[in-house]
C-alpha cells in the first residue's frame, strides 16, 4: 500500500487562476468547506497575464452598447459554433461581475465623470473592455485572491492533480502530489471543479507558462468526460518575436485598441489589404478614419488592425511566407507613429501600456515610444475543452465541473480579446455555486482505495525505471511534442502534416510511457515535467485529430487543403471521448438550434 | 556561440553548495533561460520556481550575483562577463531545495492585515463613482507581483528574523493600497504599530532598490503609514475625537 494523507472537502476546485479562484469565492459563499488546489504559488497563475482588459457591456463610454451586441460579437467572432447560451448568460451576467470586482477593492481606469473606462478591442462594437493600464489580469487576480483568503477557504499550493477519483459516472475526489516533498494526498469531494486553464505548452511558440499542459483537459478525459472543440488552438497574432529567449511573450492587443498599427518590411499597412466580407461594413476605409475610431468618434468605424484575432495572425503569416516581413520573421508593430497626433506621445504611451514599455525596454532594448517593435503569432489560448451544461457548467460526469479556459463552449472557433477575463468571473462563479449545489444535494462520494493506488503507482513510476540514456529525458521530450504541434498543427494545417502528427505523437507517447528521471521526490521538476507528459500528449492527440476531421477553414482553425467555410461543417462540433478499449473516439454533433429571440438579436445586429 | 560560467546554489535544508555549470547563450539570453537549460541538459532535478517569464507573476525570485533579482528580467548582457554568475535562493525564508525556498510565510502574514472594507455605494445600482486621480494614488502599490524580493533584502528580515513581530516591506504596500483606497473605510493604524511592527523599518530603502515594478516603497508607503500611525497615537486632538466616538 502506497503512502498517501487524506484532505476531505464539500467543494474540490482544481486551478487557482481567475475560474478557481471566483468559483471557490462562490462556492464557500454557499457555506460548503472548499478545498483550492494550485499547481503554483497561489496569486501566480496565467491570470496574471492578461493585459487588455475584461470584456463586459457596461455601456460607460459607448451607451449604445448591450448585453445584445456583446452577445451578437461574440457569436460571430466564433464563427456562431458557440454555445449560444453561455454567449447569452456571459454577455447578461459580465457587467455584474465585473462591479462586483469593485466591490472587493479593483481599481480600474476611469471615465471623465467617474465611472469604469472601457477600451476598444478585436470584434467588439464598441469600448468594452475595462481596464487597468495594461496589467488588467493582475488587478483581477490579486482582487479575487485578497478577497478569497479571508472567506475559509482551504488552499493547497504547489500541489499537482494527475488522477480524478470516480465512484461509476461520478466524480468524487482527486489524487494529487504536493511539489515540495513529492507527498501523494487523496481529495475526498462531494464535487470538483475543473479550472486549470489551457494547453498552450502544445506548441512551441507559445504565451503559456510551463503550467498549461492541458491538465484539467487531460483529467477530465481520462476520467470519461467529453471534451469538445478541440481543434480551435488561437494563436495570437502579437507575440514577441526576438531576442530567441522571449519568442511568444505576449504583446497586449491593447497596442493596436489605442492605436498601434501593423506595417510589413515595405512600410504598407497591409492589414487594408484583406478584409472579411462579414466585417466589410464596420471596417475603416482610410487609416484617417481608423485613427478616430480609436480615439473615441462614433461615427468612425474600426481599423483593420482590430479585426479578430485568427484573421490578423493569417495576414501576419501571409506577408512573412511572402517575404515581407521583418528581420527576426514577424512583422512591424508601430505604436511610437502616434507622437504626430497626440501632445506628448511618449508620455501617453508609457501611460496606457506601461507593462508594454517595460516588457520591451528590459527584455528586447526595445523602446517602443521611438520604434516599432517586432511582432509574430504565438499560441494563446484554447477555445476548446471539457464539454459544459451552459447553466451549471457540470461536464458530461456528474459531479465535474469545468470553468474557465478548460471548460469549452463560450467561444466557438475564436475567442475575442477580453472575452476569456468575463468568462472565467462569470462561468467561474457559475461553477462554484453549482458544484456547492451537487456537493450538498450528493454528499460525499466513496473513494475506491485501488484507483488511488493505481494513480500513485503510475506517478512513482519515472522515478523507479531504469530509462532509456537516449531519449534526451523529460524536458526534450516534452519539447519533441511542441515542435512537432507547432509544424503539423499550428496555424495553417493540411491533411499530410496533421497525419505525420498522430504518428509523431504516437512515437513520442511511446518514449514518454518509458521515460525516468533522476533524483528524488523533493520539488524535482524532472519529475514533475515527466507526468505532465500524459496530459500533453492526450490533448495534443485531441487537437490533431478534431483538427483532421474538420475539412474546412472556420476561425482558428486554417486548412490549407479545405479553404474557407463550408456551410455544412458550419452547424457541427466535434465531441471527443475516450472509447472503451482507451481509444480516442470523435463523433460529430448537430450545434444545437438558438433560441429564436437570439436569432433575431444576431439578425438584427447583422 | 559564446558560453557563460554559472555557480547555482544546490541543496536543502541540511546543507548544500555551489555547483558549476557552462551554458551556450543565444541572443537576449536573461539568468532564467540559462537556468533552465542547465536543467533540460544536465541536472533534471535542480529545483526552480517560474511561470510568467516575462517579469509578471514574480515566481523567480533568486540572488543573483548576490542581488535579490527576478531571474527572468535579469540579462546576462548586464551582468560582468568575466566572472562567473552565482545564483542562490533568497535568504530571508527557509530553504526547500536548491533555488526554492519556503515563502508560505508571506501567505499567512496577508491573512493578518484587515481586509478591505468599502463605504456604502454612491449610486443605487451598487456602484461608486471614483476619479482617475484617486485611484492614481494607489496604482503604484497595485503593481506588486509579490515576488517577494523586497522581504528578501530587509535586514529586519533577513539578518534579525523578526518574521513574529515585522510584516516586512511587501505588506507595507498592500496596507498602504488598502488605506489609500479611495472606498476603504478600515483602520489599520494601531494594527501598523502593534502588530504589523512597523517601527521596526528604519528606512534603508533596501526595498525600493531591489522593486522589479518600480515601486517606491520607502517613500511613498511606509512612510505615509508611519506618518499616520504617530498622527493617530499621538495627536491629542484625535485622542479626543476618538473618545467621544468610542472608537
Amino acid at each position: 500500500m502506497s503512502e498517501y494523507s487524506t484532505v476531505e472537502h464539500d467543494v474540490l476546485v482544481i486551478g487557482a487562476g481567475g475560474a478557481g479562484l471566483r468559483a471557490s469565492i462562490e462556492a464557500a459563499a454557499q457555506g460548503v468547506s472548499v478545498g483550492l488546489v494550485c499547481k503554483s504559488l497561489l496569486g501566480k497563475a496565467h491570470t496574471v497575464m492578461a493585459e487588455g482588459g475584461v470584456a463586459a457591456a457596461l455601456g460607460n463610454v459607448d451607451g449604445r452598447d448591450s448585453w445584445e451586441v456583446h452577445f451578437a460579437d461574440t457569436m460571430r467572432g466564433g464563427g456562431y459554433l458557440n454555445n449560444w447560451r453561455m454567449a447569452e448568460l456571459h454577455a447578461k451576467e459580465a457587467p455584474d461581475r465585473v462591479r462586483e470586482l469593485e466591490a472587493w477593492g479593483a481599481l480600474m481606469d476611469r471615465t471623465p465623470d467617474g465611472r469604469i473606462l472601457q477600451r476598444n478591442f478585436g470584434g467588439h462594437a464598441y469600448p468594452r473592455l475595462a481596464h487597468v493600464g495594461d496589467r488588467t489580469g493582475l488587478e483581477m487576480i490579486r482582487t479575487l485572491q485578497d478577497h478569497g483568503i479571508h472567506k475559509g477557504i482551504d488552499v493547497h499550493m504547489e500541489v499537482t492533480i494527475v488522477s480524478l477519483l470516480t465512484d461509476g459516472d461520478r466524480v468524487v475526489g482527486a489524487v494529487g502530489y504536493d511539489r515540495e516533498r513529492g507527498r501523494f494526498r487523496v481529495f475526498r469531494a462531494g464535487a470538483v471543479v475543473m479550472a486549470t486553464g489551457g494547453i498552450g505548452k502544445a506548441f512551441l511558440i507559445t504565451s503559456n507558462s510551463w503550467e498549461y499542459t492541458g491538465d484539467g483537459h487531460a483529467l477530465a478525459y481520462h476520467a470519461g468526460a467529453e471534451l469538445v472543440d478541440m481543434e480551435f488552438v488561437q494563436f495570437h497574432p502579437t507575440g514577441m518575436v526576438w531576442p530567441p529567449s522571449v519568442q511568444g511573450i505576449l504583446v497586449t492587443e491593447g497596442v493596436r485598441g489605442e492605436g498601434g498599427v501593423l506595417k510589413n518590411s515595405e512600410g504598407r499597412r497591409f492589414m487594408f489589404d484583406d478584409i472579411p466580407p462579414l466585417y466589410k461594413d464596420q471596417t475603416a476605409d482610410t487609416p484617417e478614419e481608423g485613427w478616430r475610431y480609436v480615439t473615441g468618434d462614433k461615427e468612425a468605424r474600426r481599423p483593420p488592425e482590430l479585426l479578430t484575432r485568427d484573421h490578423v495572425a493569417r495576414c501576419i503569416l501571409r506577408e512573412v511566407r511572402e517575404g515581407r516581413g521583418s528581420p527576426h520573421g514577424g512583422v512591424f508593430l508601430d505604436i511610437a507613429w502616434i507622437d504626430e497626433k497626440v501632445s506628448d506621445g511618449p508620455a501617453h504611451i508609457k501611460r496606457k501600456l506601461p507593462g508594454m514599455y517595460h516588457q520591451f525596454k528590459e527584455l528586447a532594448g526595445i523602446d517602443i515610444t521611438k520604434e516599432p517593435m517586432e511582432v509574430g503569432p504565438t499560441t494563446h489560448y484554447a477555445m476548446g475543452g471539457i464539454r459544459v451544461d451552459a447553466d451549471t457548467q457540470m461536464s458530461s460526469l456528474p459531479g465535474l465541473f469545468a470553468a474557465g479556459e478548460c471548460a469549452a463552449g463560450l467561444h466557438g472557433a475564436n475567442r475575442l480579446g477580453g472575452n476569456s477575463l468575463s468568462d472565467l468571473l462569470v462561468f467561474g462563479r457559475r461553477a462554484g455555486l453549482h458544484a456547492a449545489e451537487f456537493a450538498s444535494s450528493h454528499g460525499r462520494g466513496t473513494v475506491d482505495a485501488g484507483q488511488v493506488e493505481t494513480a500513485v503507482r503510475e506517478a512513482l513510476a519515472p522515478l523507479e525505471r531504469a530509462g532509456d540514456a537516449n531519449d534526451g529525458g523529460p524536458y526534450y521530450i516534452m519539447q519533441s511534442v511542441q515542435e512537432l504541434m507547432q509544424a503539423k498543427a499550428g496555424i495553417i494545417r493540411e491533411e499530410d502534416g496533421l497525419r505525420e502528427a498522430l504518428d509523431g505523437l504516437r512515437d513520442i507517447a511511446r518514449k514518454a510511457a518509458g521515460v525516468a528521471v533522476n533524483g528524488n521526490r523533493d520539488f524535482n521538476p524532472g519529475w514533475h515535467t515527466a507526468l505532465d507528459l500524459k496530459n500533453i500528449l492526450t490533448v495534443a492527440e485531441a487537437v490533431v485529430r478534431a483538427a483532421r476531421e474538420r475539412k474546412e477553414s472556420r476561425g482558428a482553425h486554417s486548412r490549407t487543403d479545405y479553404d474557407g467555410k463550408d456551410p455544412d461543417w458550419g452547424t457541427v462540433n466535434l465531441v471527443l471521448r475516450k472509447g472503451e478499449g482507451g481509444e480516442m473516439d470523435l463523433r460529430r454533433e448537430a450545434v444545437p438550434e438558438m433560441r429564436q429571440e437570439l436569432a433575431d438579436i444576431i439578425q438584427e445586429q447583422g | 556561440m559564446k558560453t557563460a560560467a554559472f555557480k547555482i546554489w544546490r541543496g536543502d535544508a541540511s546543507g548544500g553548495a555551489f555547483q558549476d555549470f557552462q551554458v551556450d547563450v543565444k541572443p537576449g539570453y536573461v539568468v532564467l533561460d540559462a537556468v533552465r537549460k542547465i536543467q533540460a541538459d544536465e541536472a533534471h532535478d535542480m529545483a526552480v520556481r517560474w511561470n510568467c517569464k516575462a517579469g509578471r507573476c514574480g515566481s523567480c525570485s533568486a540572488e543573483v550575483n548576490g542581488m535579490p533579482r527576478l531571474m527572468c528580467m535579469t540579462k546576462l548582457h548586464d551582468l560582468p562577463e568575466d566572472q562567473p554568475i552565482t545564483v542562490e535562493p533568497l535568504k530571508a525564508f527557509p530553504i526547500v531545495r536548491d533555488l526554492v525556498t519556503d515563502v508560505s510565510w508571506n501567505y499567512e502574514v496577508k491573512k493578518r492585515i484587515k481586509p478591505f472594507k468599502p463605504r456604502a455605494p454612491d449610486h443605487e445600482d451598487g456602484t461608486w463613482e471614483m476619479h482617475q486621480e484617486d485611484v492614481d494614488r494607489v496604482m503604484e502599490f497595485r503593481k506588486c507581483i509579490e515576488c517577494f524580493l523586497c522581504q528578501d533584502v530587509c535586514h529586519v528580515l533577513r539578518d534579525h528574523h523578526k518574521h513574529e513581530d515585522f510584516i516586512g516591506p511587501r505588506f507595507f504596500v498592500y496596507a498602504a493600497a488598502l488605506e489609500m483606497h479611495p472606498l476603504d473605510e478600515e483602520d489599520r493604524r494601531d494594527d501598523l504599530r502593534q502588530e504589523h511592527g512597523i517601527g521596526y523599518c528604519n528606512i534603508t530603502k533596501c526595498c525600493t532598490k531591489v522593486c522589479p515594478e518600480g515601486i517606491t516603497i520607502t517613500d511613498n508607503a511606509i512612510i505615509p503609514l508611519k506618518e499616520r500611525v504617530v498622527d493617530r497615537a499621538y495627536d491629542p486632538l484625535a485622542k479626543l475625537v476618538q473618545l467621544v466616538r468610542g472608537k
